[in-house]
């Protein structure tokens, strides 16, 4: 099976990569382009864990061909802490505990921000809907729900 | 499995009719990613529709009417105030497909090609009237959506024909329309009763309808005797009660791991109920 040249845009930097047909976005992210933040769960765009912004929608990148992106713009995980800090939703995650295995969580973090620059101030139910396509096993979801609001509040300055 | 970004679809029909194996053509991904992944289908040829010019555009028609590109995503289509105004039940029923995660990516079209009976965009489309345009090797025809699945996981279409459009009428005057299904929760889950009405009225009286019902037969179907029940009505008890009698006496379901045959015929009448207030209210504005 020959493999095909892509070239794409990711956090701001144009990459290449050869990817077969087969492999997904999320493949191509995590074992060409060494991106291992987004995780597979399911593989079937159930779990939310490769989330990532493709061309500005956020998308599940395991229902994504690798081929398919090519001259796009996507946005991982790795992309949302601007140099030196932490995104507010990556530091309120951390002090609300919104996390403990961590394997959602940047899944979460991508899909959450994208609500805060849809919505910058979201109702709880508002939030517990945007991100009913994430799941996580360890939580319970209320203080990923909490930490979400509490990030929000700081970036609209009303914290 | 070759992967193919055709730049028009007279280029897409004309590889799809060369390829001799399995072929499927990729919009969303939603579905055919997904039977990729399972092993459940590979395709030797996988047609990707999406570099298509217009394909991601939602054009406003002379007439009124609306054409919708076959790569328009429920989050686009969710975004478009205009098109929302006009056909709310429409937009409403693609909005329930998924997570926000599978909106960024799944299309109407692929709903409806999918051939699922319980796809939650299908019955608004039908509702609406809406058709697809179809373009094959042998040139172009329109079809209602209604008659694009045929049984479930089958479509109308012959092989390589492609879908390059869906068309929905104008709205017109004091028109609605609505989509409710049943599920057991919330979010994300498959309908296991949906329903769909539209209607258009003067002052009180309804002057036109179409009842479509999701998840109670091996197709989305349209009822006319549920149109009839409601038409020359003011929707009150009596036409509420005679259109949700129709509706389950023209439910067939099955019975399944989501609900009985006996829930299914009751509660679509119940939806139909609902899903006509509803849309009686929207014709009001």
């Amino acid at each position: 099976m020959s493999k095909m040249h892509v070239t794409a845009t990711v956090n701001g930097d144009e990459v290449e990569f050869l990817a077969d047909p087969r492999e997904t976005l999320l493949d191509c992210l995590r074992d060409h382009l060494d991106l291992t933040g987004s995780k597979e769960g399911c593989g079937t765009g159930d779990c939310g864990a490769c989330s990532v912004m493709l061309n500005g929608r956020l998308v599940p990148s395991c229902l994504v061909l690798g081929v398919e992106t090519d001259g796009a713009t996507i946005e991982t995980i790795e992309g949302m802490a601007p140099e030196g800090a932490l995104h507010p939703l990556q530091r309120k995650f951390i002090e609300h505990a919104a996390l403990q295995c961590g394997f959602c969580t940047p899944g979460f973090l991508v899909a959450a921000k994208a609500l805060l620059e849809k919505n910058p101030d979201p109702s709880e139910s508002e939030i517990r809907y945007w991100l009913a396509g994430n799941l996580c096993r360890c939580t319970g979801y209320d203080k990923i729900v909490r930490a979400v609001q509490d990030a929000a509040a700081e970036m609209r300055g009303a914290a | 499995m070759r992967y193919h970004a055709p730049a028009t679809f007279d280029e897409a029909v004309s590889i799809a009719a060369k390829a001799s194996g399995v072929t499927r053509f990729l919009a969303g991904g939603t579905d055919v990613l997904v039977q990729l992944r399972a092993g459940a289908v590979t395709p030797d040829d996988l047609i990707d529709l999406k570099k298509i010019p217009g394909t991601h555009d939602i054009t406003a028609q002379p007439d009124g009417g609306w054409r919708i590109g076959i790569a328009v995503s429920g989050a686009s289509l969710g975004a478009h105030a205009k098109l929302v105004a006009d056909w709310p039940g429409v937009v409403e029923g693609m909005e329930l497909v998924g997570s926000t995660q599978v909106q960024g990516r799944a299309t109407l079209t692929g709903n409806l090609c999918n051939g699922s009976p319980a796809a939650d965009s299908v019955p608004g489309l039908v509702a609406a009237g809406a058709t697809v345009t179809i373009l094959g090797p042998d040139g172009s025809r329109e079809l209602p959506v209604e008659q694009v699945p045929v049984k479930p996981g089958k479509t109308a279409l012959e092989p390589g024909e492609i879908i390059t459009a869906i068309n929905l009428p104008p709205r017109g005057k004091n028109g609605g329309d609505a989509y409710l299904r049943f599920i057991p929760r919330t979010e994300m889950d498959i309908a296991v009763v949906g329903c769909a009405v539209s209607l258009t009225r003067e002052n009180d009286k309804i002057t036109a309808a179409r009842v479509a019902l999701g998840a109670v037969a091996p197709t989305v179907l349209l009822d006319e005797a549920c149109a009839q029940a409601i038409v020359g009505t003011t929707l009150d008890d009596a036409a509420l009660a005679a259109l949700a009698e129709a509706a389950s006496g023209a439910a067939k379901p099955i019975s399944d791991k989501r609900g009985s045959k006996e829930f299914r015929v009751d509660v679509v009448g119940v939806l139909a109920r609902r899903a006509a207030k509803i849309a009686y209210e929207r014709a009001a504005k």
